[in-house]
């Protein structure tokens, strides 16, 4: 360990002596933890950017169906909205590609791979990543992969279409539907190669957060971002190689004759060959990953408004060790309860029930992070920055979309709900707002460190309010839709005097998802400006304790230009009594006769 | 209505927007003297107020949908086990209404309560036993009702179905249903997917199907193979035929053995496919038996709180006892046209949206009837004739 360390510091130094660097290996193929930060964050912007329109697309389908849009057809042609009209093969694609793409290439590439890149060294008190050069590879397969899967959105046969989860046999099978073609081959392919990129990327992570710290840095004094960044990436490395086996049985089931997934079909006018295989095992090698993923993608959104609620309330995280604990027992928790999204799939019953037990259990450490964020802002003296009004949304959208998660772990209820847009606003809100809210806290706290100047705090507030707003008006009416039995993946709802009802909600819905959308051009207008003209950061421009703010303001290969801080207490002494100020980095040593907490 | 007030409520937004903005940049100028940089002591009030009325927006939203909306949501639960569902869902509502108010309160009111204020110092509060002791005991015991009340629920709902249950099969493909009744034996005959036809949708094994299935799948080979011997193809178009040859030959003896096998398969010649709608008894266990032929459906009758997947290679089953007629639920929705419905709820395809059938619960009576008038499962015609000559050439197979 030592002499890992010992080998940075000649590697900073070395770095030190030959700072001019070409272009390339500057901006392109940059092994500086920093660089790779943004250039996973500028990715995950466009991928979103997609995403979201992709979501409007489809919203406006839903809200009047067979309507023309002149939109639709400019972006998608006529192949896919002949007169503005959006085809109902092109309508799963959208729906597909938009959840692909949000879940993985957005809120775990993207949010994973720009913070824990960015904080992992910087607030551990590291040089540089434990292997710069894997972590180069992993945002360049990250890249190859988000380029594949846009490419899909061209193929003729469509992009995927049988939903983000891509359950065989309607993905395995071209006859089940046009876009489980080279649609669907691309799809497998991309998420191959994104899940080397995440491994790639967790991997270093563990190792350069139990072998780099700096002096001091003992566990128990980690921020709780590297906390969450931790425990997420020892998830990806449990969780994605289970869905690289899925991806690849699947592959093979459909172009090399296997049946792992495949038995009894008859489509197409013929029966084929395939017996004995089993659609449900697919669903559970899924599903493994698939619910570790939900917190892959939730727990460093929580660290990072862990971090962002104790430092603008300047005052301590309240329950330190809870909290600590709660993200162990959430991530623990969260491999045994992957059965709960398959209440309905014909699995044993009993089965069934050993995973609401366990699902339910995952609400006591939810509740403990809930309340301790609450309590961390009682009695504080907030101070309402951009990053902390998305902190504070976080919270709600967490607790308001957790509740409902109350109802669908309780198979018995699932019975009704599972697979209606009840479960849509659920996830939506407890893991969608809630990560992007934390993605959007994370980028304008940490806007000054990657890119040494501040983000216009009042867009920023008008984001925030907006998107809030825009987001919550979109999911609360969908949990009516889907307490009126409306599935989700339907084209539309016009053939059932049932869901007559649910057209007007619909309707709102997809008012507020054009505001939300709208609201994130305030977003990229302040983002991009500010790159280039916002005004100039200060060293420690939130008066924070953790060691990113012990860095100067400009890049530097190496991170800090002398030694190595050393750290000497936790990070979150703010207001800490008999101090003269409201904050005391943690590279202050301890006063003779003071605690540390 | 709906747009109007949605129109009111952008508008209402944007003028909150605007005029904060327009404060803002009033102010923008004016920087604190304890907090320099890019602090606002104004900005800081107005995104403090601004969280209470967030606050108001969002819970008078919410109930304004429980208003406006009350009646798009589905009507009584039409089967003995709904009404326990639906009693466990509100007992959660109730908890989950009171944990939704007071959290989201207590989150934006102190954020407003707390806001900067230079003469006063944040409370150094790092942890507190007794308070984290409380939110984990007090959550885990009201989880422990909530799992106990809805596991009692859950097994009493899977519970084996009892014996004279009136068996249905619900057979799903791309993009319609079959219903299949299991008639007088209240036993489903023996199906297989390699046995379908269009006269045999659902792949039912019966003596004349077993005769029909092998003439077609000897027709095929011997095609594919004249194919081979007589034109020029290019080899891969050889070797895809060759596979096929394989395939059709695997099935055909798979099909040999159920005619090898001496078994009559009876049980399926009593057999109902309806197709469209279909009927079920008031008051009467109906145990469904579900199957799919080519993707994973699933078999959703949300006015029952009844659902399960159709998996292909794979049977599944649900079991109800429906408990109001489609004419008493027409009086309760007050609507006349009004029917029980399946529909299916996994993606499993482009028609996916529209692959439902209507539901009919008669009374026993009605249904009794209705049953009655229902034809039988029997192979076309000709092939039965076909049949009947050989079996009396061969007297092998005994048909009734």
């Amino acid at each position: 360990m030592a002499a890992i360390a010992e080998a940075h510091v000649h590697a900073a130094d070395h770095a030190h002596h030959h700072e001019k660097e070409s272009f390339v290996t500057k901006y392109v193929f940059s092994q500086d933890h920093k660089m790779i930060s943004k250039q996973f964050l500028i990715t995950a912007i466009f991928m979103a950017i997609v995403a979201m329109m992709l979501s409007v697309f489809f919203r406006l389908q839903l809200a009047w169906p067979g309507e023309s849009f002149a939109i639709l057809n400019y972006f998608l042609g006529d192949r896919w909205a002949p007169d503005g009209v959006l085809d109902r093969n092109m309508y799963l694609s959208l729906v597909t590609i938009h959840g692909t793409i949000m879940v993985f290439f957005v809120l775990t590439g993207g949010l994973s791979g720009t913070f824990s890149n960015l904080l992992i060294p910087l607030q551990i008190g590291a040089r540089d990543m434990a292997s710069g050069f894997l972590n180069m590879l992993s945002y360049w397969f990250f890249f190859i992969s988000s380029i594949i899967m846009l490419s899909s959105l061209f193929v003729e046969t469509g992009a995927a279409g049988g939903g983000w989860t891509i359950y065989p046999p309607l993905s395995a099978l071209p006859q089940a539907m046009p876009s489980s073609g080279l649609g669907m081959t691309l799809w497998l392919v991309s998420m191959a190669i994104f899940i080397a990129s995440s491994l790639l990327g967790s991997l270093n992570y563990i190792v350069t957060i139990l072998n780099l710290r700096t002096k001091g840095m003992k566990m128990t004094r980690l921020p709780l971002t590297i906390w969450a960044f931790f425990i997420t990436a020892v998830l990806g490395v449990l969780s994605f190689p289970v869905l690289f086996a899925a991806v690849l049985l699947l592959i093979m089931d459909r172009s090399m004759g296997t049946s792992f997934y495949l038995s009894d079909i008859y489509i197409g006018g013929e029966a084929l060959d395939p017996v004995g295989g089993s659609p449900i095992l697919y669903q559970h090698l899924f599903w493994f990953l698939g619910h570790p993923e939900v917190y892959i993608v939730l727990l460093p959104a929580l660290g990072i408004s862990s971090e962002i609620i104790s430092t603008n309330s300047r005052k301590p995280i309240f329950g330190y060790r809870a909290m600590i604990g709660s993200i162990l027992a959430i991530g623990f928790l969260s491999f045994i309860v992957w059965g709960h999204h398959m209440f309905m799939s014909g699995m044993n019953p009993f089965l069934g029930s050993v995973f609401v037990f366990t699902t339910l259990l995952i609400a006591i450490p939810s509740a403990v992070k809930a309340f301790n964020y609450i309590t961390t802002l009682w009695k504080g003296n907030i101070i309402f920055t951009p990053g902390m009004l998305f902190s504070i949304g976080l919270v709600s959208t967490f607790v308001s979309g957790g509740l409902t998660g109350i109802i669908l772990a309780d198979s018995a209820l699932d019975i009704n709900l599972h697979d209606t847009y009840f479960v849509v606003a659920h996830f939506h809100i407890v893991m969608g707002l809630s990560a992007i809210f934390g993605m959007f806290a994370g980028i304008y706290h940490w806007f000054p460190k990657m890119f040494g100047r501040m983000m216009n705090s009042r867009m920023g507030y008008v984001h925030f309010w907006l998107t809030i707003v825009g987001g919550y008006g979109v999911f609360f009416p969908m949990h009516f839709v889907g307490m009126a039995g409306a599935p989700r993946r339907y084209y539309q709802y016009t053939d059932y005097p049932m869901f007559d009802g649910i057209a007007d909600l619909n309707v709102v819905i997809t008012y507020f998802a054009i505001l939300a959308a709208v609201a994130q051009v305030i977003f990229l207008a302040n983002f991009f400006y500010s790159i280039f003209r916002g005004q100039r950061a200060v060293q420690n421009p939130w008066k924070s304790n953790t060691l990113e703010w012990t860095t100067p303001v400009e890049h530097l290969h190496g991170n800090w230009p002398g030694a190595l801080p050393e750290v000497h207490r936790w990070p979150y002494d703010y207001s800490k009594p008999g101090k003269e100020l409201d904050y005391v980095p943690q590279t202050v040593p301890l006063d003779h006769d003071e605690e540390e907490h | 209505m709906i747009e109007k007030l949605f129109i009111v409520l952008i508008v209402v937004l944007a003028v909150v927007a605007v005029a904060q903005i327009i404060r803002l940049s009033k102010v923008s100028s004016v920087l604190s003297k304890k907090r320099e940089e890019d602090f606002s002591p104004i900005a800081n009030k107005v995104n403090s107020n601004l969280m209470i009325y967030f606050m108001v927006f969002m819970f008078a939203f919410l109930i304004w949908h429980m208003v406006a909306f009350d009646d798009v949501l589905l009507p009584v639960a039409a089967s003995e086990h709904g009404v326990k569902v639906d009693n466990l869902l509100n007992f959660n509502w109730w908890i989950i209404f009171t944990v939704f108010f007071v959290v989201n309160f207590l989150l934006f009111f102190f954020a407003r309560r707390y806001r900067y204020d230079p003469n006063r110092k944040a409370y150094y509060l790092a942890h507190n036993n007794t308070l984290e002791l409380i939110w984990t005991i007090i959550p885990s015991i009201v989880l422990v009702v909530i799992i106990i009340w809805g596991l009692l629920t859950w097994i009493d709902i899977t519970d084996e179905p009892g014996e004279d249950a009136l068996v249905i099969e619900l057979y799903a493909k791309q993009f319609d249903w079959t219903a299949r009744y299991s008639g007088i034996d209240n036993t489903l005959g023996d199906v297989n997917f390699t046995l379908i036809t269009a006269e045999n949708p659902l792949g039912i094994i019966t003596a004349d199907g077993i005769e029909v299935k092998l003439k077609e799948l000897d027709e095929e080979i011997e095609k594919a193979e004249m194919s081979i011997r007589n034109e020029v193809l290019p080899e891969s178009r050889v070797k895809e035929l060759e596979d096929r040859i394989g395939m059709r030959r695997r099935q055909k003896s798979k099909v040999l053995n159920y005619r090898d096998s001496g078994r009559d398969f009876q049980t399926a010649y009593d057999d109902v496919l309806v197709k469209g709608e279909m009927h079920i008894p008031v008051g009467k266990e109906v145990n469904f038996q579900i199957r799919a032929r080519d993707v994973i459906h699933s078999a959703f009758m949300p006015h029952f709180r009844a659902q399960m997947n159709a998996v292909p290679g794979m049977n599944t089953q649900f079991t109800f006892t429906p408990t109001i007629t489609t004419d008493s639920m027409r009086v309760i929705v007050e609507d006349a046209n009004f029917n029980f419905i399946l529909l299916c709820n996994k993606v499993c395809g482009s028609a996916h949206f529209n692959m439902q059938m209507d539901i009919i619960v008669d009374s026993e009576a009605d249904y009794a009837k209705w049953i009655a008038e229902q034809k039988t499962f029997v192979p076309a015609e000709p092939v039965r004739a076909e049949l009947k000559e050989k079996v009396e050439v061969e007297g092998t197979i005994a048909v009734n």
